[in-house]
């Protein structure tokens, strides 16, 4: 019997005419799909669509086109469950993937319209007029305590909590060192130091060479605990719990000890070479009240800096954030379950949480109605595609959105969804150093640099039709939103009105 | 030169003070003691403390605090060299993500003692709770030790990766160790003195017999144990432990499918 019963999901193609036989195709390919024997040739099976060969071929001989390779059609039974079956029967084990999920669910923020002004209420012109996107993360005081002085000046009374102030309401989201390359993480952190925003370190670790960025990061405390120490803690403007991740509510990671080189394992500080299994739970969380406890240890360890709880959106998202700012943190991050993933079971990623324009939309309302909104600054993340999403997910209720996968694809990522092989041919998920010297850091840091100024000119633009004039009072603005095509009970819960209304 | 000296002097002339921690609120308490560290005192006694958490939190200097009373939990979580002496019992997650340093409590300890503590030392005179030493790692020449005298709880050593867990269980009868032990172990190595049956071990840990280095270990961490906690461990036999090991540091490599 052949051994694999799976056709291939690509077919790659060399003109042996364009061809001039100058291997680049060879020495880009990270999954090894070329060889040559007198000519290039090339293993269709191996190809995962990432296009790296196709860009540097300079002869542009090489083409990938998807197989056209006909299964019989049939309405319930998905090639890809077909796929996911014959692999599984070969060798058992959880189907494993990347970034985030590609099932076609609904998309809400594509049901959502943004309103502009016309004739009763003049709009703004963004090149002529000041428009303001700078933010501040952190916890706002209920009331202000205001003291005359007596002679025309007033002192401010009220002590003010630390925050983090952004020049953009776009973060970095985070992706951990060991997962992505050393050279993403330093392409991130030299971007957001540019642009005057912040990156997320993720569970990994932060390298000491970039100690330096101390004010444009913010540091992450997973279950793991991997590479957390005193230090670390105070490497950043903030520090994050990780409680969940969109892309895999409610299960832990498993980094391959084949990732763990000499550098990974000393900024993770774990031996080379073995699994670095981060619990599902924080074992030290079993409540809000054990999560207040670790917010305040870790306030205690930095001279009470702010602290973010990152959680992924799932059903009860509402109640849970209320309890997470009632224990004290300065800002919830909502991850929503479309966010990327270097590694995790597809049954989870594709089937688990809930569409963060939901949750947003609700966690905004419950904070509300229970007055205490102002307690804490909301992230919104796994999910943001473009300015319009910036736009929507500000108006739904966040203060600010992260990215993530839209990063990496400004990096070159292709969405081939093959993190978790550490294959990478663009140098981004991959450890292998012949691999992650691709990885340009001036390059990206540009790249990256360029994607947040354009989001950041189409952001303005949005808010000069609005007639606003700082992002801050599009926040929360669900007025100037509208829904299409969503059913009234999602139209309810989004608190959006139906178009026409 | 002169520098080192001059160090090295300050470290041996010991600047002591007593702080009296009754209805002192956790965060002024810490404070308070941040500052009399910034003043140059070196060992930090506080009477009457009684829940306050977080003591020693995140503190990275070589000084001494003594605690007389119940500290609260989280105690020296994120510690990075200090050494703590608690003349009582203490509470949950002692050690918390510690670093380096020492933790000696004169009595008993709560659940989650050491949880993922890449370094230094945790001694417990008497019993201690669920999760003890859970996701202990060791780096480089970082080794980290929990030693607890009496009995633990479930899950005693769960998800270690690296490290020394042992379990005198003086003054339990039976079993020192409740069910689960080990269970998710990748790393390290946990002592327990008596037997624990089969079926109360995680399937990731397998028994193997002492060799001398482990002897030599357990014998020189006894003592250290006893010296620094007072307990009666004159009838340990250093033969009567098991020796527990993951039998694979990689457990979870063959549960995907690409």
């Amino acid at each position: 019997m052949p051994g694999d019963m799976i056709p291939s999901e690509f077919i790659v193609e060399v003109d042996h005419q364009r061809c001039r036989r100058c291997k680049r195709c060879i020495l880009n390919c990270g999954f090894g799909v070329f060889d040559f024997q007198s000519m290039t040739t090339a293993d269709s099976s191996k190809c995962v669509a990432c296009h790296r060969c196709v860009v540097f071929c300079p002869e542009e001989a090489i083409t990938i086109t998807k197989n056209p390779l006909e299964f019989k059609e049939h309405a319930s039974w998905d090639v890809n469950l077909r796929k996911a079956i014959w692999k599984q029967a070969q060798s058992p084990g959880m189907m494993l993937t990347g970034m985030g999920t590609d099932f076609p669910w609904l998309n809400v923020f594509d049901h959502i319209l943004i309103d502009a002004c016309q004739v009763t209420n003049p709009s703004i012109d963004p090149l002529r007029e000041p428009m303001e996107l700078r933010t501040f993360l952190g916890r706002k005081p209920d009331k202000l305590d205001i003291k005359a002085r007596g002679d025309g000046e007033f002192d401010l009374e009220t002590k003010l909590e630390s925050n983090i102030k952004l020049d953009v309401p776009i973060i970095f989201s985070g992706m951990s060192y060991g997962s992505v390359s050393l050279n993403t993480h330093r392409a991130l952190a030299v971007a957001a130091q540019k642009l005057g925003t912040v990156m997320n370190t993720g569970e990994g670790g932060l390298h000491e060479e970039l100690y330096p960025y101390a004010d444009n990061i913010i540091v992450q405390c997973a279950s793991g605990r991997f590479g957390v120490h005193s230090k670390y803690l105070n490497a950043g403007v903030a520090v994050e719990i990780k409680v969940g991740q969109g892309a895999k509510p409610g299960i832990g990671g498993h980094l391959p000890g084949e990732k763990i080189g000499r550098e990974v394992s000393g900024t993770r500080m774990i031996p080379v070479g073995t699994d670095a299994l981060s619990p599902a739970p924080h074992h030290d969380i079993y409540s809000i009240e054990d999560l207040r406890q670790l917010i305040y240890a870790i306030k205690e360890a930095t001279g009470y800096k702010p602290v973010s709880v990152k959680i992924a959106t799932v059903h009860n998202v509402a109640a849970i954030a209320s309890g997470i700012a009632r224990a004290g943190a300065d800002i919830i991050y909502l991850d929503g379950f479309r966010g990327g993933t270097g590694a995790s079971p597809a049954v989870i990623r594709d089937h688990v949480g809930i569409p963060l324009e939901i949750a947003l939309a609700v966690v905004d309302r419950q904070l509300r109605e229970e007055g205490i909104r102002n307690w804490v600054s909301i992230i919104a993340a796994g999910g943001i595609r473009s300015s319009a999403d910036v736009a929507k997910a500000i108006a739904l209720g966040a203060d600010a959105v992260g990215i993530g996968t839209a990063a990496l694809i400004a990096l070159g990522c292709r969405l081939c969804q093959k993190c978790y092989t550490g294959k990478c041919s663009w140098g981004i998920a991959t450890q292998r150093p012949e691999l992650t010297g691709r990885l340009d850091v001036d390059w990206g840091a540009e790249r990256l640099v360029n994607l947040v100024n354009s989001w950041s000119l189409e952001l303005k633009e949005v808010l000069g039709a609005l007639g606003i004039n700082a992002v801050e009072s599009l926040r929360g603005n669900r007025e100037r939103l509208r829904t299409l095509g969503l059913d009234v009970t999602t139209s309810e819960i989004l608190d959006v009105k139906p178009a026409g209304m | 030169m002169a520098e080192a000296a001059a160090k090295q002097e300050k470290k041996l002339e010991t600047k002591a003070i007593t702080v009296d921690a009754t209805g002192v609120y956790y965060r002024e308490l810490n404070q308070r003691v941040r500052d009399l560290i910034g003043q140059g005192y070196t060992e930090i006694t506080l009477d009457g403390v009684n829940g306050q958490r977080y003591i020693a939190d995140g503190l990275e200097d070589d000084i001494s605090v003594i605690i007389n009373g119940v500290p609260g939990n989280d105690l020296g979580a994120f510690m990075d060299g200090p050494m703590v002496t608690v003349n009582d019992n203490a509470q949950d997650a002692v050690g918390n993500t510690m670093n380096s340093g020492k933790i000696v409590i004169k009595g008993h300890a709560g659940d989650v003692i050491g949880y993922g503590m890449r370094g230094g030392k945790i001694f417990v005179r008497d019993d201690v709770g669920y999760r003890v030493g859970i996701h202990m790692k060791s780096y480089k020449g970082q080794v980290p030790v929990i030693v607890a005298g009496g009995g633990a709880g479930d899950f005693f050593g769960e998800y270690i990766a690296g490290g020394v867990l042992v379990l005198i269980g003086l003054g339990t009868e039976g079993t020192p160790a409740g069910d689960y032990v080990g269970t998710g172990m990748h790393g390290g190595t946990i002592f327990i003195r008596g037997r624990v049956p089969e079926g109360r071990l995680g399937r990731e840990v397998r028994v193997f017999p002492l060799e001398n280095d482990d002897r030599s270990l357990l014998e020189g961490l006894i003592e250290e144990f006893t010296n620094d906690t007072g307990a009666d461990t004159t009838n340990v036999d250093i033969e009567e432990f098991m020796k527990l090991r993951p039998f694979s540091h990689r457990p979870y490599g063959n549960m995907y499918v690409y």
